[in-house]
């Protein structure tokens, strides 16, 4: 009893009728001053630590600063530069030559694309931030996911050109997928509707494609002009590359951290081999293999596009990571999930869809943006096969009379080019991973 | 666990109805855990409108009894027949046998990311193909029953134990499901939680409800249960009425258990 007085004195029980009201705290418990106190100026060494570190950041900045503000916009040539920067600041100051970036910006953004058809990759990219839009946001127009559907293709249509009918063949191929999938269920049994529906579309792209779409712009001659794969390069393969690896990446990784988990031996081996192999080797040994050795194990004759080749294993790599993450997640989802679910009478696939999916996909958001953050950046080393991707176009800008001697003014450009697309993705996971929280765990 | 008092059953224990159709039987079924022998010879009928006690020291293996019955567990030998279905390797018998079957688990086991409305529409939707709108409608049935209508669009999370153990009932409810299972259901709820859930599993079997119920709240096998079956070792070593079964144990192993968690 900590009420002894009153206990003592006059043995009568207390009992509160009014509660204080809140106070406002003391005045220097509040603003700027108390801010900086305790986060700058806590102790000793820490206020050393912020005056050493303001330094730094001067030092730094008056370095840097002035030689990007005072960067040259309008000049030929490295020499031009040089030669206006003499005349403008006197001899011996170095500042930046941005007039490389608006000389050849258009060379590290498309590549050797055409100039007059630039229209196309830029519909392209907004083509793909309107199909996007209603995967990445809850609260998008669903009939939008039509576009989503139809996307591929017409990407394909507008980077590539040529005929229409190429694209639409293939597209077919995954309505046929479909309507075996759909149609074929009761009268086979699921699991040989499944293999059907995946063995019977693989056939017709590898053997009939080609004639069907051949023969349909015979009768229907629409299309656009072509333009060949070793034309586009720049900032444009990288978004290609990167793009299409990440997209197809993810589904994939998903079914091989499935596939680990399995009960079924064949598919649980093969997804364990498939995982280590892939992860135990640097990429820049599947890119030579696809731009080097690919075509001796493809059927002679054979034409198969080095891009696509490159495109392939930079989705595979990526695969393999997204598995790993996606079994982090799996096996952080509580055993009573899965039990659940299965008490309920949902199927596996139910249950993985509903209730084990998007739980286990939530825990690895960080790990997942990681690895395409990770594969986006990994798309530089195309160049050591020969594609032209910004890196490359440095190297090919270089090694101009005009801007030899050129370095810091590119790798600043193709630098923040990236940036701006692999912060985006971090501030998305951020957002995501805050909308998904529904305060358990 | 000593006896929590709950509220009187409005329909007194003898007078729930019990019919002669075979609920559940289980004839000379025999699991391992690797070498482990767990289940030991188990043979059990159970009738349409019998509500079982299970108890037991830990390790006995009566959750992994009713585990068996909706395959949760695999059993090694032996038959189960639930329903008529035979458990049987077939995925489909399988389905079918757990959708006719509802579970309660001590963890509750709800889904943390969707509201407690969802957690219920869930399996009528997607396995039983139940359009939405009536899908709902049969939860806002089911949660008013349990006494949390007005929960259903909150996330488990943001829910009380005793409330999440409630919508884990009416998530199981919600499938009209023909047996209950109650894997220790109060275990892991503090003392004043376990009264409404306790509550709400007499209310069911007021109702007719066929209850297996693995618990060691011996109040509530008093007063609802019409036979109480004791394990130890993986075998059943007794079963009989409540009053004969704690009045008048007969195996040194019941007495023992029983003056072990109501002696004091």
């Amino acid at each position: 009893m900590s009420d002894t007085h009153s206990e003592s004195a006059l043995h009568t029980a207390y009992v509160r009728k009014e509660m204080l009201p809140e106070r406002d705290p003391p005045a220097s418990q509040k603003g700027a001053v108390l801010w900086m106190r305790e986060n700058l100026f806590s102790s000793i060494p820490n206020a050393i630590m912020t005056v050493v570190s303001l330094y730094v950041i001067y030092y730094i900045l008056a370095g840097i600063g002035p030689w990007m503000i005072g960067g040259i916009w309008d000049a030929e040539s490295l020499t031009e530069c040089r030669a206006i920067r003499d005349e403008l600041y006197g001899h011996g100051r170095e500042v930046a030559c941005w007039a490389v970036i608006t000389d050849r910006w258009h060379q590290l953004l498309f590549g050797f694309y055409p100039q007059d058809l630039y229209w196309r990759p830029i519909l392209t990219l907004v083509l793909f931030g309107v199909a996007v839009a209603p995967v990445l946001f809850e609260n998008a127009p669903r009939p939008l996911l039509i576009v989503t559907a139809l996307f591929p293709f017409v990407a394909y249509f507008l980077l590539w050109g040529g005929s229409v009918w190429g694209p639409a063949a293939v597209a077919v191929g995954f309505i046929l997928a479909w309507a075996i999938l759909t149609y074929t269920q009761d009268i086979l049994g699921s699991l040989a509707a499944t293999l059907a529906a995946i063995v019977v579309p693989l056939l017709y792209w590898l053997y009939l494609v080609g004639p069907v779409a051949g023969w349909l712009h015979g009768l229907a001659p629409i299309g656009i002009e072509a333009v060949g794969s070793d034309e586009i390069g720049g900032f444009l393969l990288a978004l290609v590359i990167g793009g299409t690896g990440i997209i197809l990446s993810l589904p994939i990784g998903i079914l091989l951290a499935l596939g680990r988990q399995s009960d079924l031996f064949i598919i649980n081996k093969c997804s364990v081999i498939f995982i280590e192999v892939i992860r135990g080797v640097p990429l820049i040994v599947w890119l030579f293999t696809a731009s080097l050795l690919l075509n001796y194990f493809l059927p002679p004759g054979t034409n198969f596009d080095l891009m696509l080749r490159v495109i392939i294993m930079v989705t595979l790599f990526a695969s393999a990571y997204i598995a790993e993450v996606v079994r982090g997640g799996l096996a952080a989802l509580p055993r009573g999930q899965y039990e659940g679910a299965d008490s309920l009478g949902l199927n596996y696939w139910q249950s993985m869809q509903l209730i084990v999916l998007p739980q286990a996909l939530k825990i690895s958001i960080p790990g997942i943006v990681s690895t395409f953050i990770g594969l986006f950046k990994d798309t530089t080393l195309v160049v050591f096969v020969g594609l032209s991707d910004p890196i490359g176009f440095s190297n090919l800008i270089r090694a101009t009379s005009e801007w030899n001697g050129i370095y810091w003014e590119l790798f600043i450009f193709i630098g923040i080019c990236f940036w701006i697309f692999c912060f985006s993705m971090s501030r998305y996971s951020q957002w995501l991973e805050r909308k998904l929280n529904t305060g358990h765990r | 666990m000593t006896d929590t008092s709950t509220q009187e059953p409005a329909v007194k224990r003898t007078q729930m109805k019990v019919s002669d159709e075979v609920a559940i039987e289980i004839t000379d079924m025999n699991k391992w855990f690797g070498t482990f022998h767990v289940l030991r010879d188990i043979n059990l009928t159970v009738n349409q409108g019998e509500r079982i006690v299970i108890c037991g020291p830990s390790g006995s293996g009566k959750s992994t009894l009713i585990r068996c019955i909706n395959a949760l567990e695999e059993h090694q030998q032996g038959k189960i027949v639930v329903d008529g279905t035979e458990l049987s390797n077939d995925l489909k018998n399988i389905d079918k046998i757990r959708s006719e079957v509802g579970m309660c688990f001590q963890h509750f086991n709800l889904f943390p990311h969707l509201t407690i409305l969802e957690n219920c529409t869930l399996a009528p939707i997607w396995v039983r193909k139940t359009p939405k709108r009536e899908a709902e409608e049969t939860a806002m049935y089911f949660l008013e029953k349990v006494k949390i209508p007005d929960q259903a669009n909150k996330y488990p999370g943001q829910l009380s134990g005793g409330q999440q153990q409630r919508v884990a009932i009416a998530r199981s409810l919600c499938m009209r499901p023909r047996i209950m299972l109650f894997d220790e259901p109060t275990s892991a709820l503090d003392p004043e939680m376990i009264k409404e859930v306790l509550d709400t599993m007499i209310q069911l079997a007021e109702e007719g409800m066929t209850m297996l119920c693995v618990t060691h709240e011996m109040g509530f096998a008093r007063q609802v249960a019409n036979r109480v079956i004791f394990m130890d070792a993986g075998q059943i070593i007794e079963q009989n009425e409540p009053e004969e079964f704690f009045n008048n144990p007969q195996s040194d192993r019941t007495k023992l258990f029983l003056s072990q968690i109501l002696g004091h």
